[in-house]
C-alpha cells in the first residue's frame, strides 16, 4: 500500500518536473527567429501549430544530423507523444486539457523548426568550408 | 559480478561523472558549482572503489556489504550539501546563507535522529541499518526539498537557464528513483526495473554535463515560460 503511494506521488512529480525540463529546453529556442528559408519549407510563419510537428521532424530526418541537438531533439520529441498520450486519455474529463496540449505540441513544433534552421546553417557553414579546401 | 549490461551501465555512469567536472573545469565553472563537482568526484571515487572491492572479495562479502553501504549514505550526504548548494544559488540575493546553513543542519541532524529511532530497535548490526536507513531516507528529503526548491525558482522568477536545468535535472531524478524504489518493491523478479535505478544513475550526471556543455552562465531563460499552466 504504502510502495503504491509512493509510486504515484513519485510518477506525479517526474511528470512535473520532465513538463518543466521540456519547457525549459524549448524556451532556450523561442526567442530564435526562423530564416525565410525555413518558413518557407515548413510553412510555419509566425506562429507553429500542432499539425506542424510531424512535417517539421520528417523534414529534419532529412537533413544530415548535428550532435548538439540530438538529446534534446529526442527529449522534446517525448514530451510530444506525452502529451499525445495525455490528451487521449483525459481530454474526455478535462476538455481543457485539449487546448493546452495543442498549445504545447506548437512550441514542440517550433523547437523542431529552429532545430532544422540550425542544421541547414551548419551544413552550409561545412560546405562552405569544404570548398575552401 | 554483475553481468555485461550491469557493468555496461555502471562503467557509463563513472564516466559521465568525470565527464561533468571535465566539463565544469573546461567551462571555467568548477568552483561555482563546487558541491555538484565535490558530489561528482566522491561518486566517481566509491565506484571505483567498489569495483575494485567487488572484484577482489566478491558481492555476497561483508567487505563489499559494509563499504557498499557506508559509501551509499556518505554519497547520499554528499548529494544532500549538493542541493542545498543549489538553494544558496537560488536564494544567493536574499542574503539567506546563515538561516540556510542552520536549516540544512538541523534537517540533516532531524533525519539521522528518525533514521536512529527506526533502527534503534534491532541489535545486529545496528550501524548498516542506520547508513541505510539514513541513506533511503535523505532521498526522500531530497525529493520534497527539490520540490520546494522548484517552487522558489518559479516564485523568484529565476532566469540562469543553468542553474533552472540543474535544479529540473535533479528533480527529475530524485522523482524517477522514488518511483523505480517503490517499483522495485512491488516485483524484484523483473531484471529490468534491477536496472533502471543504475540507469538513472547515468542519467544526471549525463544532463548536468550538457547542461554545463550547452549553456553559458549568462544564458537567460523567461521565467514565464516554463510554468505549464500560464498564470
Amino acid at each position: 500500500m504504502m510502495a503504491a503511494l509512493i509510486f504515484v506521488a513519485s510518477l506525479a512529480t517526474l511528470g512535473m518536473f520532465f513538463v518543466s525540463y521540456c519547457r525549459s529546453l524549448m524556451a532556450s529556442s523561442s526567442r530564435h527567429p526562423l530564416s525565410a528559408e525555413v518558413r518557407d519549407v515548413t510553412g510555419i510563419r509566425t506562429l507553429a501549430s500542432a499539425g506542424d510537428y510531424r512535417r517539421v521532424t520528417q523534414l529534419l530526418q532529412l537533413c544530415p544530423d548535428r550532435q548538439e541537438d540530438r538529446n534534446e531533439l529526442k527529449a522534446v520529441n517525448m514530451y510530444h507523444s506525452f502529451l499525445t498520450a495525455i490528451r487521449r486519455m483525459f481530454s474526455w474529463i478535462v476538455p481543457s486539457l485539449r487546448s493546452w496540449s495543442e498549445h504545447e505540441q506548437a512550441g514542440c513544433a517550433y523547437f523542431a523548426a529552429v532545430a532544422l534552421d540550425r542544421r541547414i546553417a551548419h551544413n552550409r557553414e561545412m560546405l562552405a568550408q569544404q570548398d575552401d579546401l | 559480478m554483475p553481468g555485461p549490461t550491469g557493468l555496461i551501465i555502471w562503467f557509463l555512469g563513472t564516466a559521465f561523472e568525470l565527464l561533468f567536472v571535465v566539463c565544469s573545469l573546461a567551462r571555467n565553472s568548477f568552483l561555482r558549482y563546487f558541491f555538484l563537482n565535490l558530489y561528482l568526484l566522491l561518486s566517481t571515487t566509491v565506484s571505483i572503489g567498489r569495483f575494485f572491492i567487488l572484484w577482489n572479495y566478491g558481492v555476497r562479502s561483508d567487505e563489499y556489504m559494509y563499504f557498499y553501504y557506508y559509501s551509499d549514505a556518505l554519497l547520499t550526504l554528499a548529494l544532500f550539501v549538493a542541493l542545498i548548494s543549489l538553494y544558496s544559488h537560488v536564494l544567493g540575493e536574499l542574503r539567506a546563507g546563515e538561516y540556510l546553513k542552520w536549516g540544512a543542519v538541523f534537517l540533516l541532524l532531524g533525519t539521522a535522529g528518525f533514521s536512529y529511532a527506526v533502527v534503534a530497535q534491532s541489535a545486529d548490526r545496528l550501524s548498516t541499518n542506520f547508513a541505510y536507513e539514513l541513506s533511503q531516507n535523505l532521498y526522500f528529503v531530497g525529493l520534497v526539498l527539490t520540490y520546494i526548491l522548484w517552487g522558489a525558482v518559479l516564485k523568484l522568477h529565476e532566469t540562469r537557464t543553468r542553474v533552472v536545468q540543474i535544479i529540473l535535472s535533479l528533480g527529475l531524478y530524485f522523482s524517477a528513483y522514488a518511483a523505480s524504489y517503490a517499483l522495485m518493491n512491488f516485483s524484484e523478479k523483473y531484471s529490468l526495473i534491477r536496472y533502471l535505478s543504475p540507469a538513472l544513475g547515468c542519467f544526471l550526471p549525463l544532463s548536468w554535463s550538457l547542461t554545463i556543455l550547452r549553456y553559458s552562465e549568462e544564458s537567460r531563460l523567461a521565467p514565464a515560460r516554463l510554468v505549464a499552466v500560464p498564470r
